[in-house]
């Protein structure tokens, strides 16, 4: 069953209930239903005069998947600036493409973002679609999804990365549908089957209990949205040249079904913990808000920034922008100080591929200390103020 | 108003302990709860029937037959009736081939004006069933709404939650919204309500009642497939610094120095 009325578009001219070999199709109202005796055979969608029925791929086929080639990066853009996780896998990309033996390229929506195809080639791409519309200058599940689709299907690309931003896990599974493949998400870890040069996915599930490896070996394009924070950013070449081409999609009344009324931005600007040296977190250990105090004045001295457990954010002493974790950021600082934290597992997914790892505790068999480089056992609050003064030395 | 929920049965991640031995997980024990951001679904659906009485709820879940005692813990916090789609066929299903069966599921329920998913399940946290619905369904889909503003003759107007703030989105009915947890806080079950839950049937489908094939459904229409699955290897222990507090931070400082990490 993979028939589709599209509501807005359907008239109730009742075409399809006459063409419909399987009496499958009802009138409610001025609206088509396709009922459960419908095998999908696609004599409905031919005959409908306002394009309002659709059929969707959905039983696994091997199609031809030889015709797909090329590693694509979704380039999020918001208010005009690209996320950073796009600079990300844009560096994931690259190594994939080598890899293969492929193009970079970037798939950009938005609305007069011109600058950016420049930005995005110097990072690596050496081709960006670009469709510079009204329609898209603010993400849009529809408007995105319609464009990127039909991209897809012209220029058919093998493998379509997305951060795992809120955008991205929107517009990846309705893509993934759309083009009857698979997604998967979340990724931390990519890389290629020396062998058959598909593309291996890794993610932790279980909530970081169990990491897996999934493969999607007979449909195109694979697609894996990546976590911010987990690759390593794409080199920066302004010399670099690519092509820009232009894509071109039309809408039509019905296509895009969400308004966006209003975006408002939170009052915490976005902490940039992704984007870090130092991070200095703090957890139930601190005992209360005032600990934070203690810690930003510690980060700051490091040249650092603040981070918390989802104990010390659930308690209410900072906010939840900073939490660090499978339910936080995931965090890749050179250096990670984890004062007060006992280290849960879910703590540890968002931080463990840290550069060096500094635990303080009071306890000496908290889990934390398992994976630190230097553990110190120690009252935070004598600890930190000795590391100060030692630094102001 | 009709309202359909998607409530997914799933092992409470917190209590997953790993076999340290084989390196596997261990599932037994772990006890089985519906899936949080689900809860969060299913009452912004009971809110609804709270203020418009003549509304029904209907929770849908694929998966084993054990998911009825999950089902029967919707139907006690309110739910009007349940569906559960179980079958060998949908075994070893991903998120497009779940997705397929819970939109035949769904189909066979007939007209909706809104579903409710969570944003998504802990045991996979992939957050793509909700969206795939939709676009199975042909219907516009909302994902991580923090809030339902209101309703007005066939339109929602709801928060949808952003990294760094939030959008207002305008969005015409039948469609999907899936709930985060800051959406609202889930209701307890009633006592009267567990015991009437228990009179209820839930009504059981299997692939031939919601007009699938075989080969459309589980594993065999899944695109993905595991290649393996392994725990993460733990980090190397490091080094425990000894001597006093000042001595100790001393170390650490002229340590990091060295590595020129400072
Ligand atoms: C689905 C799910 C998702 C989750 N996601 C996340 C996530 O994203 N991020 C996250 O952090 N957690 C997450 N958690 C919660 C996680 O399981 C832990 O509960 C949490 O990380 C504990 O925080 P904590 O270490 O600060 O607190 P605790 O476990 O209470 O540890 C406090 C530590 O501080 C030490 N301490 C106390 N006083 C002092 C002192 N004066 N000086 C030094 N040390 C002191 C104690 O010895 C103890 O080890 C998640 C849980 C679930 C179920
Ligand atoms: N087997 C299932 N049965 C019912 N609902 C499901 C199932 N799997 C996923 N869902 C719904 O889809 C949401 C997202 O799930 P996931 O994509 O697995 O993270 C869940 O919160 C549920 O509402």
């Amino acid at each position: 069953m993979a028939i589709n009325v599209i509501a807005e578009k359907c008239k109730g001219c009742q075409k399809c209930i006459k063409a419909c070999p399987f009496n499958a199709i009802t009138m409610e109202g001025k609206l088509a239903v396709i009922g459960p005796s419908c095998t999908s055979c696609g004599a409905c969608v031919e005959v409908c005069p306002f394009d309002a029925i659709e059929k969707t791929d959905e039983a696994v086929h091997t199609a031809d998947i030889t015709a797909y080639h090329d590693v694509w990066v979704f380039a999020e853009q918001r208010d005009g600036q690209l996320m950073s996780v796009v600079i990300e896998l844009l560096g994931e990309g690259r190594k994939l493409a080598n890899e293969i033996g492929c193009q970079l390229c970037a798939i950009l929506c938005g609305e007069n973002v011109d600058d950016l195809t420049a930005e995005l080639i110097a990072h690596g791409a050496d081709k960006v679609y670009y469709a510079n519309m009204p329609e898209l200058k603010t993400y849009n599940t529809d408007a995105y999804t319609k464009t990127i689709y039909e991209a897809i299907t012209k220029y058919k690309p093998e493998i379509l990365l997305l951060g795992a931003t809120h955008i991205g896990r929107d517009l990846g599974p309705c893509l993934a549908v759309k083009c009857g493949t698979g997604l998967t998400a979340d990724c931390t870890k990519l890389d290629i089957d020396p062998e058959d040069k598909k593309l291996r996915q890794t993610r932790p599930a279980f909530g970081g209990n169990l990491m897996a490896t999934i493969i999607c070996p007979n449909h195109r394009p694979q697609m894996s949205t990546v976590r911010p924070g987990v690759m390593d950013k794409a080199e920066y070449d302004k010399n670099r040249k690519g092509e820009v081409i232009a894509l071109t999609p039309t809408f039509k009344e019905g296509d895009i079904r969400t308004k966006v009324l209003e975006i408002v931005k939170s009052v915490t600007e976005l902490v940039s913990l992704t984007d870090a040296d130092i991070i200095v977190s703090g957890g139930a250990g601190l005992g209360g808000p005032e600990g934070f105090e203690l810690l930003r004045e510690f980060a700051k001295k490091l040249g650092g920034v603040v981070g918390a457990s989802r104990a010390a954010v659930d308690s209410g002493w900072i906010d939840h922008a900073y939490q660090v974790g499978q339910t936080g950021t995931t965090v890749k600082p050179k250096l990670y100080f984890a004062c007060g934290i006992s280290g849960a597992i879910q703590h540890l997914a968002g931080m463990q591929n840290s550069g060096y790892i500094i635990a303080i505790n009071k306890n000496e068999n908290a889990p934390i200390f398992e994976i630190a480089d230097y553990g110190i056992v120690g009252d935070l609050y004598k600890v930190i103020p000795a590391i100060m003064e030692e630094l102001d030395k | 108003m009709k309202i359909i929920v998607c409530a997914k049965q799933v092992p409470d991640t917190n209590e997953v302990r790993i076999d340290p031995v084989k390196g596997t997980l261990i599932r037994d024990g772990v006890p089985s709860i519906l899936n949080p951001d689900d809860a969060n679904a299913l009452e912004a659906a009971l809110t609804i029937k709270d203020q418009n009485p003549d509304s029904t709820v209907s929770v849908i879940s694929m998966g084993p037959p054990q998911a009825c005692y999950m089902l029967r813990e919707c139907l006690a916090m309110g739910a009007d009736d349940a569906y559960l789609l179980s079958s060998r066929a949908f075994g070893g299903a991903d998120t497009c081939a779940t997705s397929t069966t819970l939109a035949a599921g769904i189909r066979k329920l007939g007209k909706f004006d809104i579903i409710f998913a969570g944003r998504q399940a802990i045991d996979g946290d992939t957050a793509q069933v909700g969206p795939q619905v939709a676009q199975r369904l042909g219907i516009p889909v909302v994902t991580y709404v923090q809030k339902i503003r209101e309703f007005k003759d066939g339109t929602v107007v709801v928060e949808r939650q952003l990294e760094d703030g939030f959008e207002v989105i305008e969005v015409k009915t039948p469609c999907m919204l899936t709930a985060v947890k800051e959406l609202n806080n889930p209701r307890y079950m009633t006592i009267g309500r567990i015991e009437e839950a228990y009179t209820k049937e839930i009504t059981i489908w299997n692939e031939d009642d919601v007009a699938l094939k075989p080969e459309s459904c589980g594993l065999k229409a899944s695109p993905t497939q595991v290649f393996r699955s392994f725990t993460p290897p733990p980090k190397g222990k490091g080094e425990m610094l000894s001597g006093t507090i000042p001595e100790m931070a001393a170390t650490l400082v002229k340590k990091l120095t060295e590595k020129h990490l400072l």
